[in-house]
């Protein structure tokens, strides 16, 4: 037992999978936390309580980048160490180098959001950490880029698997991304400020290029990645369609790039490039829901899983809002339709399908399926995960809905007119409106966090006190 | 004909495929917009000179706070050409009325309006009441309130260390005499003084006494800085002066 328990700890570097999943809900937990409460300061404004650093504007940064790079970030660490050990049976490379990944990498965080909350910012959305930090995240991401491609290098197999494709194409966008959007000149080499390279118009381009990119391969490509193993692991059955993941991925590799200026759509920057966006995002569509397919046609036979096994419904229910948003978007890509959604909380309620309904589910699955069998123990309380399936769709649900009442009921209001041709309403009015929608969302927010908790919960439950696993099915042969 | 086994099987030739693959969209969409002559409008004053011109230091500084505080969270700087927009907001934001802003504030979202054009709408006194505590003008108002800046005085030892990094990225500031002449040139000698990096403490004292922002000429604090920014939002084109489809094959 105990020796069977050993041998994949000796072949596998589990430890360090270990702590970035630990660190995933770690992250999960503070940043869904704060955007819970920023969500309640838009609903209640006196919870800004006149404090400089928990202020809307402050904290928001604190939000997203916890969020998508505290926890996304860290579950895709987490899982893209575990996933390219495993379908490449091989060690993980570089020894401590991993060690220093992780703590660069939160390390960068904690100095980034605690700068957020001072007001060190470079008001970029979604690159706001200012060019030290920046330069500290290259060096993490060197060195990610190393560890993970020598021991693709060492893998016992001759092919790559899939899932390896995606978290590769995650690995290099975003070296590109964050290098070229975040290129600017400190005020001097001690100070903390920074000014972009860039101005304006290009300004604007390169930073929505990066800003939709971090969506298109932060969030999507790495988190297929993760579907690609997770997904055919818990199902038991073998990925859908070979061709059909050959063709989503070049495609969604090739399209996402083009279509950032889909953020630019009637602002001041020429008016093809912002057609030319909008035409990719149409036909982003089709990779976008090749893959949604492809993930969910791998259950063909095993469908029974999703009334018995709440892990598959994590999954599952994580491809289908993955579909639902693909197709929001391009919708909202389209110029008519974009006139009324820009600048209003219809994104904000886009994103978050995606964010809540894609991402963080298809983590939460994910993780439910690895942790136990990084500590080959059985999972603590099925019961608590049903529970937790519940919380997070009712959270989701009633977010996109308030958000849709208050986004298209803004927009709607924005352009109306009075029968002598004056605006109907003026602007505060459509603020007036919004709050309700504002306090449904905001109870949304705290439906996902009480389900995070109830998963902590659940996992720490699961480490210290669970059964262990008898069987262990990560043991090879020679145990 | 290639297999797509040969790919899977070779991490160096996923990795070539992988990054051109990546790198197209972007080139091809940006890279451009360096080059194309109209991505940014020329447009001139009266007198032939440049009708945008860069921030003053005490404008700048406005800026940076207004950074600093996240107000790109909630405020867009960017007027689509629509009626309401019109109506609401004034003329469409041309690409030349932000092209010395680094970085860009176009922002994503309004929870608050635009504030593109907010100079000279309101009066000093009216934002030094409203940023301090805005339910007392706006009473449905979700804004936070922004007492500290007027306690604040405004740290600015590093002025000029802040025009010199943005000259380096391309803002016209001058540290030269020939330098400064450019400047006349293309800007006018008021404009030009405004400029000079030399001066630029001395213009920033003097131009916050002049504008008395925060109701208090005796001192120099955040809330002047910040207001001299939002009152000169939008003001440097005189829209008169231009034919209204002027600016439509910019897009």
């Amino acid at each position: 037992m105990a020796h069977s328990a050993a041998a994949p700890m000796e072949q596998y570097n589990y430890d360090i999978v270990k702590k970035f999943a630990l660190m995933t809900l770690f992250w999960g937990i503070a940043g869904m936390a704060a955007g819970t409460y920023i969500a309640s300061e838009l609903a209640w404004p006196f919870l800004n309580f006149d404090i400089a650093q928990i202020t809307f504007g402050r904290l928001r940064p604190l939000h997203t980048s916890g969020v998508i790079f505290g926890f996304g970030g860290n579950a895709l660490f987490a899982t893209s160490f575990y996933v390219v050990q495993r379908t490449c049976q091989t060690r993980l490379w570089g020894g401590k180098l991993a060690e220093f990944i992780f703590w660069g990498w939160n390390g960068a965080l904690v100095i980034a959001g605690l700068g957020y909350l001072m007001g060190v910012t470079q008001g970029r959305e979604y690159a706001e950490p200012e060019w030290y930090v920046d330069l500290l995240i290259l060096v993490v991401w060197v060195a990610y880029f190393l560890v993970y491609v020598m021991t693709l290098l060492r893998r016992s197999q001759p092919h790559i698997y899939v899932a390896n494709w995606f978290y590769l194409a995650f690995i290099l966008a975003t070296a590109l991304l964050h290098v070229f959007n975040n290129l600017a000149v400190p005020v001097s080499l001690f100070g903390i400020k920074s000014y972009s390279l860039f101005s304006g118009a290009q300004d604007a381009m390169t930073q929505w290029w990066y800003g939709h990119n971090a969506v298109g391969f932060f969030l999507t490509a790495a988190f297929l990645g993760m579907m690609y193993y997770f997904v055919p692991k818990q199902a038991g059955r073998p990925v859908y369609s070979y061709r059909l993941s050959i063709v989503h991925f070049w495609a969604l590799s090739f399209m996402y790039m083009w279509v950032g200026t889909h953020h630019l759509h009637w602002t001041a920057i020429p008016d093809w490039t912002s057609s030319l966006a909008a035409a990719f995002s149409i036909l982003l569509l089709m990779p976008s829901w090749g893959g949604m397919i492809n993930g969910i046609m791998t259950l063909s036979g095993a469908w029974d899983k999703l009334r018995s096994d709440p892990i598959m419904m994590f999954l599952i229910t994580s491809l289908s809002f993955y579909g639902m948003s693909t197709f929001e978007g391009p919708m909202m890509s389209l110029k008519s339709v974009n006139a009324l959604s820009h600048y209003t909380d219809w994104t904000v309620g886009h994103v978050h399908s995606g964010a809540l309904g894609w991402v963080a589910m298809v983590s939460f699955g994910s993780l439910y399926h690895m942790i136990p069998k990084l500590w080959n123990k059985k999972i603590y309380s099925e019961k608590l995960i049903y529970i937790h399936f519940f919380f997070a769709t009712i959270g989701i649900l009633l977010y996109i809905t308030a958000l849709w009442v208050s986004g298209i009921g803004q927009g709607l209001m924005l352009r109306a007119f009075d029968q002598y041709g004056n605006l109907k309403y003026s602007f505060i009015e459509t603020v007036v409106f919004m709050h309700g929608p504002l306090v449904a969302r905001a109870i949304a927010g705290m439906f996902f966090v009480a389900g995070i908790l109830l998963m902590t919960y659940n996992i720490w439950k699961t480490i210290t006190a669970g059964q262990e696993a008898t069987a262990p099915e990560t043991a090879p042969a020679t145990a | 004909m290639m297999k797509h086994e040969s790919i899977e099987t070779n991490a160096g030739l996923l990795i070539i495929l992988t990054l051109a693959a990546i790198s197209i969209g972007g080139l091809v969409e940006i890279v451009p917009l360096f080059h194309i002559e109209g991505t940014v409008e020329d447009i001139k004053t009266a007198d032939g000179k440049d009708a945008v011109r860069p921030y003053t230091p005490l404008e700048q500084l406005g800026r940076d706070i207004y950074i600093r505080e996240g107000c790109y969270n909630c405020h867009s700087q960017m007027i689509r050409p629509f009626r309401d927009e019109a109506l609401r907001y004034g003329h469409y934001s041309l690409a030349a009325e932000s092209q010395y802003d680094h970085p860009f504030q176009w922002g994503s979202k309004r929870t608050g309006p635009d504030l593109a054009r907010v100079g000279g709408k309101y009066s000093n006194s009216w934002h030094v009441q409203h940023l301090n505590r805005p339910r007392s003008v706006v009473p449905e108002s979700i804004m936070p309130n922004y007492p500290w800046l007027l306690k604040n005085d405004l740290y600015y030892d590093d002025v000029q260390g802040k025009m010199k990094a943005l000259k380096k990225v391309g803002v016209p500031y001058s540290l030269t005499k020939e330098e400064y002449a450019a400047n006349v040139e293309k800007f006018g000698e008021e404009v030009a003084s405004l400029l000079d990096i030399n001066r630029a403490e001395t213009n920033m004292v003097e131009q916050a006494k002049q504008g008395n922002f925060d109701g208090n000429p005796a001192r120099l604090t955040e809330m002047d800085a910040l207001v001299a920014y939002l009152q000169v939002l939008g003001t440097m084109v005189d829209f008169s002066r231009h034919d209204e489809a002027e600016f439509i094959k910019f897009r």
